[in-house]
């Protein structure tokens, strides 16, 4: 059993996917994620691996689908606008099929925003972005050892479905320190083993086949086909990948939603509750795409009222109303722009919501 | 009886889908022609843009990708850090290059990426339907400059040649057009330069080849020939921009 | 000693009737079909093999690979 360490998130979540096999990093400063670009810069070459500076997220994301192309294990790291930029390429890897993994430390906007975290991204990175039908499962891990263990199946995820896929952070967890024990390091893939591991890169067609990564299909036919190909695999995503942590929900009368940071206030305001004899509970989406809207099944008449707690004016609420398919009110408490509700407001405005609706 | 020339096994059977007397094919079968010569088909990965030749790999018999517009350099980039054994090359045309994409060119270039670009340069847009494009001349007319181009209203066509000679990362760099079987022979020997320098693992190459678009020109194929000397060449000298390896003689 | 003869083979099927060839050959030896082929272009053919030297105009600006040249033994 490997030690503990005391380990600064984003330094973790780097550390995390380098053993988890990834020996390319493509990336462009920006706040509040540049640490990761800054370790890999330091520690990507001391293992064999390749670090490059990109001349923007647009250079990033193109840098890495080349790589992924060619067969390598890329990663990508970036923050809400520059995540924009970069869903350009995201659209393209999709219907390629080539495989990353990305990480979105998000944070307030819209536009250039703040730095602060914000989960106003929630449409941006479950509902496209990029142009096309097409899907990216999405985690949003609530603890850097969570994020770590997310980050490091996520090279051999990604490769094994042929898709991207994203962990959505935010600047929160990627300053933060906590305790975190590090998984054993993958053996990365060499160039050597390319042709073998994944026939369908190009890596010269040396290797007895021509390659193309292509996502262009100007006969609309032939796109219809493609595209029901690529759902055929999303619909298998949907029944693979989704993942939720409930917690206290069986006997719930309020019962919270919430992701990421917000669903550490959200399990803090839960036991408060719980210590003033409330019956309160807590669904956790780890998957925001799939959203696991199966969890919302186990809810029982007891429960009066779910609320969607966000870092945002209210977008998983769609989701979370789905899930509920009409059996609860659904209700909001959010901040957004970068602020944070404590722990005591979220208490405070549940109970007047409570008051609403007993 | 003897062959004197045949096409070659560098493209693949297709007919390619570019209009009559379009460039496009002589500029393909060059490149594939020099890698099919050197004996790097087998290693060769190509980047296709957007624009009529996003479907260059459907002719160009080689490990190849599409690329979103203007991006193959980043593109290439992330392909040559994992492969640093093989030969990479973009293909790209003036707006996916000079515009979309001058971002990603500039940089690769700069950093002196070991990759080759070949980049046709025929003054329009082609695939859109004959637009105005960076390097559109002035005078020149376009569906978005159809009194000719202005100075006053759209500034001046980029020289990239010239551009991208200014920076210290690539190391060869040379304007050839395609108006002729002499200059086509000579194109022949500017592509087989920047494949050598790349194996030789010198930094950056970049060929712009004057190229031509009948279609949208509104000209006969001949006809566009002859446009291309009389109005091309003239803004867009031909010959080498960049020679790291005769620069290194002349300081000997 | 003889005059080397040399046959230019046009592919039909691959010709797109540009007239590039025809205007770059030195001799003048090619002319379009009046016939077109199954894609619709009149495309290129000899008029008179035994004036063919060898130049590779033809081949050099054909963009469509429909030119081969071969040289009698």
């Amino acid at each position: 059993m490997a030690e503990k360490v005391l380990m600064k998130g984003n330094e973790a979540f780097a550390e995390a996917v380098i053993r988890g096999g990834v020996r390319f990093y493509f990336g462009y400063p920006i706040t509040p994620q540049s640490e990761i670009p800054e370790f890999m810069s330091r520690e990507l070459p001391k293992r064999g691996g390749k670090f490059l500076q990109a001349e923007s997220e647009l250079g990033a994301v193109n840098m890495a689908y080349g790589c992924g192309a060619a067969g390598g294990n890329a990663f990508i790291s970036s923050s809400s606008p520059g995540i924009a930029l970069m869903q350009e390429g995201m659209s393209f890897l999709c219907s390629a099929e080539v495989p990353l993994t990305i990480l979105n430390a998000s944070r307030g906007g819209p536009g250039i925003g703040s730095i602060q975290p914000g989960q106003a991204d929630y449409f941006q990175v479950t509902r496209g972005g990029g142009n096309g039908d097409y899907r990216i499962p999405v985690f949003a891990p609530a603890s850097i050892q969570e994020a770590i263990d997310i980050l490091y199946d996520a090279p051999a995820l990604a490769d094994e479905w042929r898709n991207p896929v994203m962990i959505l952070v935010d600047g929160l967890m990627g300053q933060m320190m906590e305790p975190v024990v590090l998984p054993e390091p993958k053996t990365p893939v060499t160039s050597a083993d390319i042709p073998k591991l994944k026939p369908w890169a190009i890596s010269g067609s040396e290797k007895g086949q021509r390659s193309v990564v292509k996502s262009l299909r100007l006969q609309p036919e032939v796109l219809e086909q493609h595209v029901e190909k690529l759902f055929e695999k999303y619909n298998r995503m949907e029944q693979e990948l989704q993942k939720v942590e409930c917690d206290s929900i069986e006997d719930a009368e309020v019962v919270f939603v919430a992701f990421g940071t917000m669903a550490r206030l959200a399990r803090e305001a839960m036991e408060i509750l719980q210590s003033q004899g409330i019956k309160a509970g807590l669904i956790r989406p780890i998957s925001l795409w799939p959203f696991p809207y199966y969890a919302f099944d186990a809810l029982t008449d007891k429960t009066k009222v779910v609320i969607s707690t966000e870092l945002s004016m209210g977008q998983m609420i769609q989701d979370v109303q789905l899930g509920v398919k009409g059996r609860f009110p659904v209700k909001l408490i959010h901040r957004t722009g970068g602020m944070l509700p404590t722990s005591i407001e979220i208490v405070d405005k549940t109970k007047k919501i409570l008051e609403e609706v007993r | 009886m003897k062959p004197v020339f045949e096409y070659t096994k560098g493209m693949t059977d297709a007919i390619t889908s570019y209009c009559p007397g379009c460039t496009h094919g002589v500029a393909h079968r060059l490149i594939m022609e020099t890698l099919d010569e050197m004996g790097l088909l087998g290693k060769a990965i190509g980047v296709a843009p957007i624009g009529c030749s996003v479907v260059a790999h459907q002719f160009m018999n080689v490990d190849m990708c599409e690329s979103a517009h203007g991006r193959s350099p980043a593109i290439a980039s992330g392909i040559r850090r994992v492969h640093p054994d093989k030969v990479v090359f973009t293909y790209q045309g003036d707006g996916d290059l000079a515009s979309i994409g001058m971002g990603e060119i500039m940089h690769a270039a700069a950093r002196g990426e070991k990759f080759s670009t070949f980049f046709i340069n025929n003054c329009i847009y082609g695939m859109t339907g004959g637009q105005m494009a960076p390097t559109t001349l002035i005078g020149q007319r376009s569906t978005t400059s159809v009194d000719g181009r202005t100075r006053e209203q759209a500034g001046m066509p980029l020289k990239m040649c010239e551009i991208l000679s200014t920076l210290d990362g690539p190391s060869y760099i040379e304007r050839v057009a395609l108006d002729s079987p002499a200059h086509i022979r000579a194109a022949k020997k500017a592509v087989r330069k920047a494949i050598e320098y790349q194996l030789a693992g010198k930094g950056f190459t970049f060929v712009e080849f004057l190229s031509i678009c009948p279609t949208n020109w509104g000209l006969t194929p001949p006809k566009a020939m002859e446009w291309l000397r009389e109005n091309m060449i003239p803004y867009y000298p031909l010959g080498v921009y960049k020679d790291e390896e005769a620069q290194d003689n002349g300081d000997k | 000693m003889p005059k080397k003869q040399f046959k230019v083979v046009f592919n039909r099927e691959r010709c797109k009737g540009c007239e590039l060839c025809k205007s770059f050959c030195p001799k003048k030896l090619i002319e379009m079909d009046t016939q077109v082929n199954a894609r619709g272009y009149c495309p290129a053919m000899m008029t008179d093999q035994t004036q063919c030297i060898g130049c590779q105009s033809c081949a050099l600006v054909c963009p469509d690979g429909a030119i081969a040249i071969y040289e009698e033994e």
